[in-house]
């Protein structure tokens, strides 16, 4: 009994128990069929979210105003690139992956760079950023028709007794920036400017170079996740990272994290995802239109948030 | 980002003198990189510096200019709209069908979300929420009703709209017309009447303006509600230019209107906004935009990182002007 109390005073908790109840709600109305088949599919799709949510987390936990607004065209750049680099041929695959990431870093490093420079909030700067990035890949990938290589897309798609690698390699990841965060200089640092930043460079944290490597690592999972969806996808798409700039903040602020920064909850990142993952699943099984989906997805995630409340920087 | 330089003892009059040449610099970059807009467009095509070629090239300035306005009065407040856009799709999607078709039916849709983004902006103060995240959310809301009104892009707006959108003053084109008579009003409300102050010092210092007893929670209500209304008529504008709509027709206003407010002279934080900045802001971004591009031979692919690279341009020239305001 004592261990559920302390089990439900967990932040994250809250979104695994709101996946649970949309996909008991989905099984009851298909009537008990497809349930297994269904957790599959949203643990398939969810790691894409995980994956650039983890990032947009370090980013968030910075403190009030930092945010990646480059991630979608990011996503869609190193699809391009790791498509064009793996140019369907299995053994380019560990070079495209590297290519991708390479691309990521880069995007990740010029955005920090901006804001550093131009001394101007991450928002802007990420905005402003991805315009150009968005160009850079409208131009680059034009009329990119490269299919991933066949060991790639089996690998992106391969299950182990209906869970897929994918997801459970993400698993081992999202353990790893658990442990990163909070048991590594390089975590407590990132939540120490998060709730002080001042405090954070008395105490002899190095400050910019924290916030370099975040913006660095928020860019490079962006980079990960493009060519992980163009193999999972059969294909890159300059508008296949599109959804992930909400779902990114969103699985932040719905698992737990302060948008404030200085707090941040890894598991809840991989409860939120399965949270809209099945969410989406659930609309499409009750068969409603392309307009009432939207309008429910925007409604629950405004409530969730209103439910959850938010703590703002006590500036 | 930039605070204010506070007066620290006395300084030489010349110190002052460079002091004041730097503000004048800093709010005179909008007008700059307009004006320079538009000498690059004179130069690559004398021929569009007419009548004709800016009402052409302007065309779509007003909405543009409604929307940045909008987005200008959430900022002054500390916040972030993420959904102005879709909002003006939904607006324009409701303008196109419900006000044409049952006008009084319409004139209360575009009512109540002018009433839906007050209580937004009461829900943003009273749960403490990060304003991002609550528009990022509304954006789908505004979209997926927008689908929902109009489910094919079609539509057409009402004739009192087209004629008016397409009015035709002597000698002065009328997007110009618009936006001076946008940029006067939204000033003189904002900048000149003291109800104004107050809504900017909410976005400078918040604590403060409560500790004199005024209610925050209006200050964001009436600054939601105005950005609602700014949105309502954006929406109306765009349509009364397209005649038609489309559910994703305000998509890019979004990154559009924050541009527009940043380009202005407009800061994030602090309450440090400039309506008349925004208004040229938008009048750039709409030239820059296409016609500026069109004329240099760019490719369409690169015209939304020439966005990109104008609004970075501006701001590095904002920071090599504020470091000599220091």
């Amino acid at each position: 009994m004592a261990s559920l109390r302390l089990l439900l005073a967990k932040p994250w908790i809250w979104s695994f128990i709101g996946a649970a109840l949309v996909w008991l709600a989905t099984v009851t109305f298909t009537g008990g069929y497809g349930g297994g088949g269904m957790i599959t599919a949203a643990l398939s799709l969810a790691v894409f979210t995980v994956i650039v949510g983890v990032g947009q987390m370090f980013v968030i936990t910075l403190g009030p105003g930092n945010v990646d607004l480059s991630l979608p065209a990011n996503i869609g750049l190193a699809s391009a690139v790791a498509m064009k680099v793996m140019d369907g041929n299995d053994q380019m695959i560990a070079v495209g992956l590297l290519a991708a990431l390479a691309c990521g870093m880069a995007i990740g490093a010029a955005n920090y760079l901006l804001i550093w420079a131009l001394r101007i909030p991450p928002i802007i700067a990420t905005l402003s950023a991805s315009f150009i990035i968005q160009s850079i890949d409208i131009s680059y990938g034009r009329g990119l028709q490269i299919k991933p290589p066949p060991g790639f897309a089996d690998f992106a798609n391969r299950q182990i007794l209906g869970i897929p690698v994918l997801a459970i390699l993400t698993v081992l990841f999202t353990i790893g920036a658990a442990i990163a965060l909070q048991r590594m200089i390089y975590g407590r640092s990132v939540l120490a400017i998060g709730q002080n930043i001042r405090a954070a460079w008395l105490a002899g944290v190095n400050v910019g170079r924290i916030r370099f490597l975040t913006y660095t690592l928020s860019g490079a999972l962006g980079g990960l996740d493009g060519a992980l969806l163009a193999g999972y996808f059969r294909g890159a798409n300059v508008d296949i990272g599109n959804e992930y700039l909400l779902a990114s903040i969103a699985v932040v602020v719905i698992g737990g994290t302060s948008v404030a920064g200085g707090k941040a909850n890894v598991p809840g990142v991989w409860g939120a995802a399965l949270f809209l993952v099945l969410l989406l699943t659930m609309l499409n099984t009750f068969g409603v239109s392309a307009g009432v989906r939207l309008l429910l997805t925007g409604l629950i995630i405004v409530g969730v948030i209103t439910a959850a409340g938010g703590q703002k920087a006590l500036r | 980002m930039t605070a204010a330089p506070v007066e620290t003892g006395p300084r030489g009059s010349s110190e002052r003198g460079k002091l004041a040449r730097a503000r004048l610099l800093r709010s005179l970059l909008p007008a700059l990189s307009l004006v320079l807009v538009l000498l690059a467009i004179a130069w690559l095509n004398p021929r569009a510096i007419s009548y004709f070629g800016f009402s052409l090239m302007l065309n779509l300035a007003i909405p543009i200019a409604l929307a940045t306005i909008a987005q200008m009065f959430v900022i002054a407040g500390n916040e972030l709209d993420l959904s102005i856009g879709t909002f003006v799709g939904f607006v324009g999607c409701v303008t196109a069908t419900w006000l044409k078709d049952a006008p009084l039916v319409g004139v209360v849709i575009l009512l109540a979300s002018i009433g839906v983004y007050a209580l937004l902006g009461a829900l943003i103060h009273l749960r403490n929420l990060p304003s991002i995240v609550v528009t990022l959310g509304m954006s789908f809301v505004w979209q997926g009703l927008a689908i929902l009104t109009l489910p094919k892009p079609g539509g057409k707006a009402p004739d009192w709209l087209l004629s008016l959108m397409a009015f035709k003053p002597p000698l002065v084109p009328f997007p110009i017309i618009a936006a001076l008579l946008i940029a006067a009003v939204v000033y003189f409300g904002l900048m000149r009447t003291s109800y104004g102050v107050i809504l900017r010092g909410s976005g400078g210092n918040a604590a403060a303006l409560e500790r004199a007893g005024w209610s925050l929670l209006k200050t964001k209500i009436v600054l939601f509600a105005l950005a609602g209304l700014f949105g309502v008529l954006s929406g109306m504008a765009l349509i009364g230019i397209t005649t038609s709509a489309d559910a994703n027709i305000g998509n890019g206003y979004t990154l559009l209107s924050i541009a527009g407010v940043i380009l202005g002279g407009g800061e994030f934080v602090g309450g440090r906004v400039s309506p008349i900045g925004a208004v040229i802001g938008a009048l750039t971004l709409a030239l820059a935009a296409s016609p500026l591009l069109t004329f240099m031979h760019i490719p369409p692919d690169w015209q939304v990182a020439a966005n990109g690279a104008i609004l970075i341009i501006v701001l590095a020239a904002r920071v090599l002007i504020s470091r000599r305001e220091r």
